[in-house]
């Protein structure tokens, strides 16, 4: 953290002691709005043998913070420092998430919510703003200082408007682009200064129900970590009449089975987190605990055992869960506290993830490069469109001419291209296509670039690590195995009911690639008062001096006569003598 | 500057340049040599230090570390006999918790290669990846080892799935970890290399890498054949005679002196005794080893391929010399796994140090500063005697200014004496480059010789036939060279051997500074007045190939291997094949280099001596 978000965090985290009553305010006046508050925790043994865990936290709530003359101050479950964020910023819907590592689609499949590493931050705003830009750049500042990140460097040369790859998740049929931005600081390292301000926004804190399991010293020790908040206006009931706000929390983190587990393929609540359960959330209307059991029991063991099954359909697959219901007391049994055991049976094979996406750069030298972006569709029989969006830094001067797109040897020509050229140190690239993906195939997308000398002051502290590219977003309604459920009455886990689904026969999905590390053409910062004097001093005297004696002709001069000779000249002159020299 | 643009202060310098211009040159010529050798004299180098610091010692804790070495590679190795056990290695690599991942490729090369019989060369590269936690994928490390065929270098390859092994289990990586597994040594790493970074410089055939991590930002090659290691030896020198980052060596020599292990260079190790005779001629020797090393342009291990994508790079190779003194597998485990830590810790790629130095010791170093004195004291003689023609070239046209008429004469055929020697010694070395490897079927055809002997004698009929040349450049000329137009051509040469070799020197040092000596004298010298046998035998014997010649018997004898005159020979025949496929298959540029213009600018040389 920076000394001035240090400050920050410190103001922010003396607010929160003092209106820290929220929660303990039973006096709810009867017209205020309906709220509730559900938590949930999916456990998925991954086919590497990796363990996924993801945490997700939803408040609803009905009421409105953007309708006209009607001010909302009465907060209980909903957080008031991001309920007045958005009532001030007008927006209309917010994504932020906190990412450390990488999600490795090849071995665990797809997540549940997918995230670029680093920072990444979407918000629509609300179409009555008018100064976008000046909302946006507040808006930033405020969420550096609620998230205790580097928000605050973003700015107009790493935000775009994508016209098509991120379109609003909740009501509302915003297509007007210009109330979109979007920006990824992939540099930003997550880490439980993050945590503690994201673990404040929920209701019961991190003292009771599943909260309990986020211990920084087990979450930071993991594979892959991340943590988002997603805010967006639902409908209250299925006739959809008025709006309710919805907040997400969302934590995912694979635990490595390798690295912690000493050889032992054993796994419990307790090893990883070092918590069990014995309570839900008193705020909670539901509390639950899932388990994907759909490759049991060939590659696990289970315990304890419970008599609770639930299926759904997410991510294009059928899955099986045992389901824990924390608000049921007997889920705790006699000791009075909930730890699942696993226990591993085999070893798991690699993935082939349909949608599957890479990026790298090729060639080398500090002067020219190339991007090459490899998207995978592994779907043996169906093609299927994807949009690609990329969002480079102005430092990398893309040559869009040299943009190729190209399946299974052949062209490939984008369906639909959307291409914002940079302008230097205002705004980035936005490249946005959307492709055709054939069935089986591998489609490479590349661009060629001219690597910028930037100006000397422009260099971060550590110029020879490299300049980070954003992850590119491939976003793609996948073709479904099975059929997608469609019904949004129906009680269903939360994991599954994030994104809407459309239709039956596809699913959303959305995949990051690796963000890029890119050597700019870097002085060499350690002598540069050495290199400037000497420089100046040889261009200065030694060109200046040469050119000179180059371009000059040389004469001899007569020295001139002294007085008495012309004097003398002048007379033999006018008496026609030869003159003196 | 004001000395030269006064008039008569002005003669009086170049009157004194011109007049001593001799001594001058011969001062400078001995003072170059002795300033070179002088710096494999140990108070004149300066000791080796660490410049980066995130590679402090205090960022690693060091103490036992339970690294066992799995010995069960030692049943495995009569598996690796045949060729590369790819999917024994697949198996392995897997086992130990990385992505694997495979890589074909093919190549044939120009014409066989006789010092490693290969001509079509197939082979399959095996690499994990060890993902490192919480991290982006953006940066990566290398360990290779080489996996060639025999029994040798198995002792690396079961070391490096031994380090994977244990690297696996430890959580504190940032950067992810390569390990490679190359057949065919070199041709490997070029095409996984190629294809890592989607290049094709070479024309290699490869199989396009479905893993990556990132932008590289170091790697480390081993060598090691034998179970019992006396000492390390630490590898430098790469492509056309690129060196990585002084800082990884003093790494490898920091961690040899922690865990003392004897470390070499140039297979030589480090004497404490340096003001006596004996003590000075060895790091003489190996300061030389090195020049000789960087000057050839080739990369001595796996680690110079990598040099080229900007990734530092090193080879370390086990030696075993039946020294008392032994070091097992796990304390050189050990040391990797140090080196490795480190590496990791780097925020930056190393860039602290220098880049551009010289050896004579592990623990001395002398930087370009220093070394580049030499070489400039060598190449001013040639501006100083370019000054000096010029001087006389100026003199009778100023003397001539009174008759119009006669001032025309010196300038009307000096374009077209100078540019036709000039254009005929660059198609010689144009032949030179392009007809033996093209030509290699034809003389097989006529000739009862294999095809790499045809190529390597046809360059050298080739470069022997361009010894004929300057008479029939007279010839071709209608008028007669007069004397203006040997110093025009001789000015022009002199200018354009200075540039080519400061050019050289400042890309690879040691090569420019060996041409520099030879070449040097003799086109100082050279007029044509000189006794023409004495001075012809005298340039041929100092010319561009003899050169090579020299540098193969003194490299024999400075790694105590000397050979007689007929081996030298031999060797000689070899190292124009090796040059030849080096530049075919890797890019090196020291081939093109003699080939195309420092052979035509001797050549130009030798068109003066027999000017007419």
């Amino acid at each position: 953290c920076e000394i001035k978000q240090l400050s920050d965090c410190l103001i922010r985290l003396l607010l929160d002691r003092r209106d820290g009553t929220r929660t303990s305010e039973a006096l709810t006046p009867a017209a205020a709005a309906r709220d509730e508050f559900q938590e949930e925790l999916v456990i998925r043994p991954l086919h590497s043998g990796d363990i996924y865990a993801s945490f997700q936290f939803r408040t609803l709530w009905d009421t409105d913070f953007l309708q006209e003359g009607q001010k909302v101050s009465h907060y209980r479950l909903f957080p008031k420092s991001l309920g007045q964020v958005l009532s001030k910023f007008s927006v209309r819907e917010l994504h932020i998430s906190f990412t450390q590592g990488f999600w490795r689609t090849m071995q665990w499949g797809q997540p549940f919510i997918p995230s670029p590493p680093g920072a990444e931050l979407w918000v629509w705003f609300h179409d009555t703003v008018s100064d976008v830009d000046g909302n946006w750049k507040e808006l930033t500042n405020v969420l550096s200082g609620i998230f205790c990140a580097s928000l605050n460097f973003i700015d107009l040369t790493n935000t775009v408007q994508p016209s098509a790859s991120f379109k609003p998740l909740g009501l509302g049929n915003a297509t007007d682009h210009r109330f979109l931005r979007y920006a990824t600081l992939p540099r930003e390292i997550v880490c439980t200064e993050n945590l503690t301000p994201w673990k404040k926004l929920l209701p019961c804190g991190s003292k009771a129900g599943l909260a309990v399991l986020l211990k920084s010293e087990k979450l930071f020790h993991s594979s892959f970590h991340s943590q988002a908040v997603h805010i967006r206006p639902v409908c209250q009931d299925e006739q959809c009449t008025s709006k309710a706000w919805e907040l997400r929390q969302t934590l995912n983190v694979v635990f490595d089975l390798y690295t912690a587990g000493q050889g032992k393929k054993e796994w419990s609540l307790f090893k990883m987190f070092s918590r069990t359960l014995t309570e839900a959330c008193p705020l909670a209307t539901s509390s639950k605990v899932y388990v994907d059991i759909t490759d049991n029991p060939e590659l696990f063991e289970l315990s304890p055992a419970t008599p609770l099954l639930s299926q759904a359909v997410v991510l294009g697959d059928r899955r099986t869960y045992s389901v824990f219901d924390l608000t049921r007391a007997e889920t705790f049994g006699q000791l009075r506290s909930l730890n699942l055991l696993l226990r591993w049976k085999g070893d798991g094979e690699m993935l082939r993830p349909l949608l599957h996406a890479e990026r790298y750069v090729a060639g080398f030298g500090l002067q020219t490069g190339e991007i090459h972006t490899v998207i995978y569709n592994n779907h043996p029989y169906r093609a299927f469109p994807v949009l690609l969006m990329d969002s480079v830094p102005w430092y990398l001067q893309l040559y869009i001419h040299t943009l190729t797109v190209t399946s299974k040897s052949r062209d490939n020509k984008p369906s639909y291209i959307h291409y914002q050229p940079a302008k230097d140190r205002h705004r980035p690239h936005l490249l946005e296509m959307l492709i055709q993906l054939p069935p089986h195939s591998m489609t490479e997308v590349t661009v060629q670039f001219e690597r910028a000398l930037l100006k000397w002051t422009e260099y971060t502290p550590d110029p020879n690590h490299g300049f980070y590219v954003g992850s590119s977003v491939v976003s793609a309604l996948v073709p479904s195995m099975v059929a997608m459920n469609t019904n949004f009455t129906q009680d269903q886990p939360l994991f599954s009911s994030f994104v809407p689904v459309k239709e039956e026969s596809s699913y959303f999905v959305r995949v990051y690639t690796e963000p890029l590390l890119v050597n700019l053409p870097t002085p060499d910062f350690s002598m540069p008062y050495n290199v400037i004097c000497l420089t100046c001093t040889v261009v200065a005297v030694g060109y200046g001096s040469f050119y000179n004696l180059l371009t000059r002709t040389f004469q001899v001069d007569e020295p001139s006569l002294p007085l008495a000779k012309r004097l003398a000249n002048l007379i033999r002159r006018i008496r026609g003598v030869p003159l003196l020299t | 500057m004001g000395l030269l643009s006064d008039p008569s202060r002005r003669k009086v310098l170049t009157g004194l340049l011109t007049r001593l211009n001799t001594p001058i040159c011969i001062v400078c010529y001995l003072a170059g040599i002795v300033w070179f050798m002088g710096l494999a004299f140990e108070p004149f180098t300066l000791r080796t230090y660490m410049s980066e610091n995130a590679m402090g010692s205090t960022m690693v804790s060091s103490g036992e570390r339970a690294l066992s070495l799995a010995k069960e590679f030692d049943a495995h190795k009569r598996q690796a006999y045949d060729g590369m056990p790819v999917e024994w290695l697949v198996k392995a690599m897997q086992s130990r918790g990385l992505e694997v991942f495979t890589q074909s490729f093919s190549r044939k090369l120009p014409f066989p290669d006789e010092n490693k019989e290969r001509y079509m060369v197939r082979g399959t590269n095996v690499y994990g990846i060890l993902r490192a936690p919480r991290a982006p994928r953006t940066e990566a490390l290398v360990i290779s080892a080489p996996c060639s065929p025999g029994d040798s270098n198995n002792q690396a390859v079961g070391l490096l799935l031994a380090l994977a092994q244990y690297f696996r289990n430890q959580v504190y990586w940032a950067k992810d970890i390569i390990f490679l597994v190359n057949e065919h040594d070199l041709m490997g790493t070029q095409a996984w290399l190629e294809a890592y970074h989607h290049t094709n410089i070479t024309g290699m055939e490869y199989s396009p890498l479905q893993g990556r991590a990132g932008s590289i930002q170091a790697a480390l090659s081993l060598e090691l054949s034998s179970d019992v290691i006396t000492s390390l030896d630490l590898i430098l020198e790469g492509l056309n005679g690129q060196l990585p980052n002084l800082d990884l060596a003093n790494l490898f020599y920091a961690f040899c002196q922690k865990l003392g292990v004897l470390c070499t260079i140039q297979g030589k190790l480090q004497r404490n005794d340096w003001d006596t005779a004996e003590g000075y001629t060895h790091a003489a020797q190996t300061m030389m080893l090195m020049v000789l090393k960087q000057a050839c342009g080739r990369s001595w291990g796996d680690h110079g391929l990598f040099l080229r994508y900007h990734i530092e790079a090193a080879s370390v190779r086990g030696i075993n010399s039946f020294r008392h003194y032994k070091t097992d597998a796990a304390t050189i485990g050990r040391l990797l796994e140090g080196m490795v830590r480190k590496l990791n810790n780097l925020l930056e790629r190393l860039h602290q140090s220098y880049f551009f130095y010289l050896l004579p010791s592990l623990s001395r170093f002398v930087s370009i500063g220093c070394y580049m004195l030499a070489f400039g004291l060598l190449v001013v003689i040639l501006l100083l005697r370019a000054l000096d023609l010029w001087v006389h070239l100026g003199a009778p046209a100023l003397a001539a200014v009174e008759g119009v008429t006669e001032a025309q004469q010196p300038s009307g055929p000096g374009v077209l004496t100078v540019l036709t020697p000039v254009v005929i010694s660059h198609l010689t070395g144009v032949a030179l480059y392009l007809l033996p490897v093209h030509l290699q079927e034809m003389a097989v055809e006529h000739f009862p010789v294999s095809e790499t002997e045809a190529v390597v004698l046809t360059a050298v009929a080739i470069y022997t036939a361009g010894l004929a040349l300057p008479h029939n450049t007279q010839r071709l000329l209608s008028g007669e060279g007069t004397e203006q137009g040997w110093k025009v051509l001789k000015l022009t040469a002199l200018l354009y051997l200075a540039v080519l070799l400061g050019c050289t020197a400042l890309i690879n040092f040691s090569l420019g500074f060996i041409l520099a000596v030879t070449l040097v004298p003799i086109t100082a010298s050279m007029t044509p007045h000189m006794p023409k046998a004495l001075s012809a035998l005298v340039m041929v014997l100092l010319s561009p190939a003899f050169t090579v010649l020299y540098c193969v018997f003194i490299y024999q004898e400075l790694i105590e291997a000397p050979v007689s005159v007929s081996e030298g020979w031999m060797l000689f025949l070899s190292v124009i094949s090796q040059g030849i496929l080096d530049h075919a298959l890797y890019g090196s540029l020291v081939y093109p280099l003699l080939a195309l213009f420092i052979y035509p600018c001797w050549l130009m040389f030798w068109n003066i001596l027999f000017w007419s």
